[in-house]
């Protein structure tokens, strides 16, 4: 096999599949594109006009981005919940589907960066933050930990991706020692991105709300929370829209482990909570403000109610027997809980770490109208990565995009499938 | 075949329409290279730069002040000098809150004019408590008040700085006569160090500073008080342009009660020696860990 003539041509029948479709994907692609590109120039914006442009302050110095690059970081180790079922446990429907899960990896810690990046107040000195090129403040600064290990994750997650969708392209069986290692690896790594990031915060003695052993495990919790939720969803759609007949099986075993993170994660919550208030003191000034309003500065309160209430309601009705009968209840639990993450490690967490501020000012954040164009600009460039990588997934998965086929199928047209 | 080539005009088409709207996009971009020269982007870190290269850095800086708020002015890289650690200590006895202290660093630090920019923050407190959550910043009465005491809180230069550690890129450092201090030209602007200060006492540049050119303070170093760029942290350098050439800071000269102590704590004739030998100091939030230089004390 020629791989320096193969590989262009996988290359070049993938642009292929992801240009190509029905009208529900075209309509899709440019909607997200249309909301991406609404991002990009909120985002030209506020390089040239200054970071000044958004509401965040020498108060509350970090908002809505750093909110989400922690909630996707989320969602990248989240993915892992479909490796572990299917490597270690040997599943063999959840192996059928994982690399959902490596794609949504690969996605997601797209969008990290991205968050992270539009979060530089001068991200034309963003070299600087290459090792070997900058200066590499490692290992003293977490954050170059979490340049490395979210490096590291990307590229592993491109290789396993890669590699099994080329194999598969040319019609091979993957060979285990070229993506079984990398996907162990995989698994560990994953637990690392979140620890790191759960560290940059918990790692600042001034800011009691952070600084809390317990963060890091809270953080692990509610990404397996967030990806198993979102994967589910995932799966739904893609077996409705793209007609890809996925059996109830991954569902099931998502599920169930959704079932037990969801408790897990309120329980943390809850554990946080009572030694915030129990002990008292200005240590709780933050969870004060976050839960209950602090003289009179409650902006966050609705925030955080809502997503222990879906939190609560999502773990109800995981709990009911009927959820694992109806699917449609369980769609809701994982919208609800995912949704709730979002804010509980979004919104929930960074923002009461700087309210009060370390001289205790009271100085409220909301995230304005730019900050939102940027998020949601982002979103959309993740979620197309990510429907461009499952529909050349689907399609090379049921074979209508192999290696050295005739041109044309009479009886399989190329543009079968949809999104 | 003709529904083929349908298929691809129609998709050279969108492709084309959405190169022109990312075209459009990013154009507010295009007002970027104003303030972006070559020479800014390719610039090395503070540490790396040899002595050539700074003399072309300065006189570079300098240009663009000129060029971009009609200033001249003279940036020069003032070095430590050997055998001297700098302190500082505050007398809360005799501090009145009057504010003369920020609003002395605001002028000689080149602070944006638009925000009242000042390295120096003072809380009122009511007496009773040194506890920060009983302070307020924004009073705006005639002071003293009674009752009432003042903290002017300001960078500690801590010796254990939490901002140096989390920099992911050196841009900050501590020297070696303890000043904690920003290659301007290096930052990043993720504002990291912010979130770790635990004392309140970087600065972030929202915006492009903007002061009218004859209020800029033309006596400036590199690593002090130039006219910062937007984007950037920035923060108290305890005017290590005057007091690495023998003077005090702006906020020390300013203060109407002497309350301000500074100086070499090598020395020991200094008055900031004296003070810590001889008074009892206590430093904010000791339990951190942070070791800071700033220190406060009483005199009763």
């Amino acid at each position: 096999m020629n791989h320096a003539r193969s590989y262009p041509a996988f290359l070049r029948d993938a642009v292929g599949v992801a240009t190509d479709g029905g009208w529900p994907f075209y309509t899709w692609m440019t909607l997200l594109t249309a909301l991406a590109l609404v991002g990009v120039n909120a985002w030209a914006q506020q390089v040239v006009g200054g970071m000044g442009l958004t509401a965040m302050s020498d108060h509350v110095s970090w908002g809505l981005y750093i909110a989400n690059f922690t909630f996707t970081v989320g969602l990248a180790a989240g993915a892992v919940m479909m490796v572990i079922p299917a490597y270690i446990y040997k599943d063999k429907a959840m192996h059928d589907v994982v690399i959902v899960g490596e794609l949504l990896a690969v996605a997601a810690i797209l969008m990290a960066l991205l968050f992270v990046n539009v979060d530089l107040g001068r991200p034309d000195r963003a070299w600087h933050l290459m090792p070997g090129l900058g200066r590499f403040h490692w290992p003293v600064s977490m954050l170059t930990w979490d340049v490395v290990v979210l490096g590291g994750y990307l590229l592993i997650n491109l290789h396993i991706c890669g590699y099994l969708l080329y194999t598969r392209f040319l019609g091979r069986r993957p060979e285990k020692r070229w993506y079984l290692p990398f996907v162990m690896l995989s698994i560990a790594w994953a637990v690392s991105i979140h620890t790191v990031t759960a560290f940059l915060f918990s790692g600042l003695g001034g800011r009691p709300f952070w600084n809390t052993a317990i963060l890091a495990p809270r953080f692990i919790v509610s990404a397996f929370v967030s990806g198993p939720a979102f994967i589910v969803l995932a799966l739904q759609v893609i077996r409705r829209v793209a007609k890809v007949p996925i059996p109830d099986a991954p569902l099931h075993t998502l599920l169930g482990i959704l079932r037990v993170t969801v408790l897990l994660n309120l329980f943390f919550v809850g554990s946080e909570v009572f030694t915030e208030f129990y002990s008292g003191g200005s240590h709780t000034a933050s969870a004060s403000y976050l839960f209950l309003g602090l003289h009179g500065h409650n902006a966050l309160v609705p925030w955080i109610w809502t997503a222990l209430a879906f939190h609560s309601v999502a773990a109800v009705i995981l709990l009911s027997a009927r959820a694992k009968e109806q699917l449609w209840l369980a769609d809701i639990a994982c919208a609800l809980t995912f949704v709730g993450v979002w804010i509980e490690k979004g919104m929930g967490l960074i923002i009461p770490g700087f309210v009060p501020s370390t001289l205790h000012e009271l100085v409220e954040y909301m995230p304005n109208e730019l900050e939102w164009r940027v998020v949601v600009g982002i979103w959309a460039a993740g979620l197309i990565v990510f429907t461009l990588g499952i529909k050349i997934a689907v399609e090379i998965f049921a074979g209508r995009m192999r290696h050295q086929l005739p041109e044309v199928e009479p009886d399989e047209p190329q543009h079968a499938g949809g999104a | 075949m003709e529904d083929t080539s349908r298929r691809t005009t129609l998709k050279a088409l969108g492709a084309t329409l959405g190169a022109a709207a990312f075209a459009r996009a990013m154009a507010p971009l295009a007002a970027w290279p104003e303030d972006l020269s070559i020479d800014e982007l390719l610039q090395r870190h503070y540490k790396e730069l040899s002595r050539d290269d700074m003399v072309r850095v300065l006189r570079r800086l300098e240009q663009e002040t000129l060029d971009q708020y009609g200033a001249v002015v003279t940036i020069d890289d003032v070095r430590p000098i050997p055998e001297v650690q700098f302190g500082y200590a505050l007398n809360l006895s005799v501090c009145v809150g009057c504010r003369k202290c920020a609003e002395a660093c605001h002028v000689e630090n080149n602070h944006d004019r638009a925000t009242n920019q000042s390295y120096i923050r003072v809380l009122e407190i009511k007496n009773g408590s040194v506890d920060l959550a009983m302070g307020t910043v924004d009073y705006d009465h005639a002071v003293p008040k009674k009752g009432r005491s003042y903290m002017p809180v300001q960078c500690h230069q801590c010796d254990n700085a939490p901002c140096v550690s989390v920099c992911p890129i050196e841009a900050t450092w501590k020297e070696p006569d303890g000043i904690v201090v920003v290659d301007y030209n290096w930052c990043i602007g993720c504002r990291y160090c912010e979130a770790a200060c635990p004392y309140h006492a970087r600065r972030f540049n929202w915006h492009k500073p903007e002061i009218p050119a004859e209020e800029i303070n033309p006596d400036q170093a590199y690593l002090s008080n130039r006219v910062r760029p937007q984007g950037v942290m920035e923060k108290c350098t305890f005017c290590l342009h005057r007091t690495r050439k023998g003077r005090l800071p702006a906020c020390l000269e300013a203060c109407p009660t002497g309350a301000r102590v500074f100086g070499n704590m090598l020395d020991p004739n200094s008055e900031i020696r004296w003070v810590l030998e001889n008074k009892r100091t206590f430093v904010l939030k000791e339990d951190l860990g942070t070791r800071p230089r700033f220190f406060y004390f009483f005199d009763k």
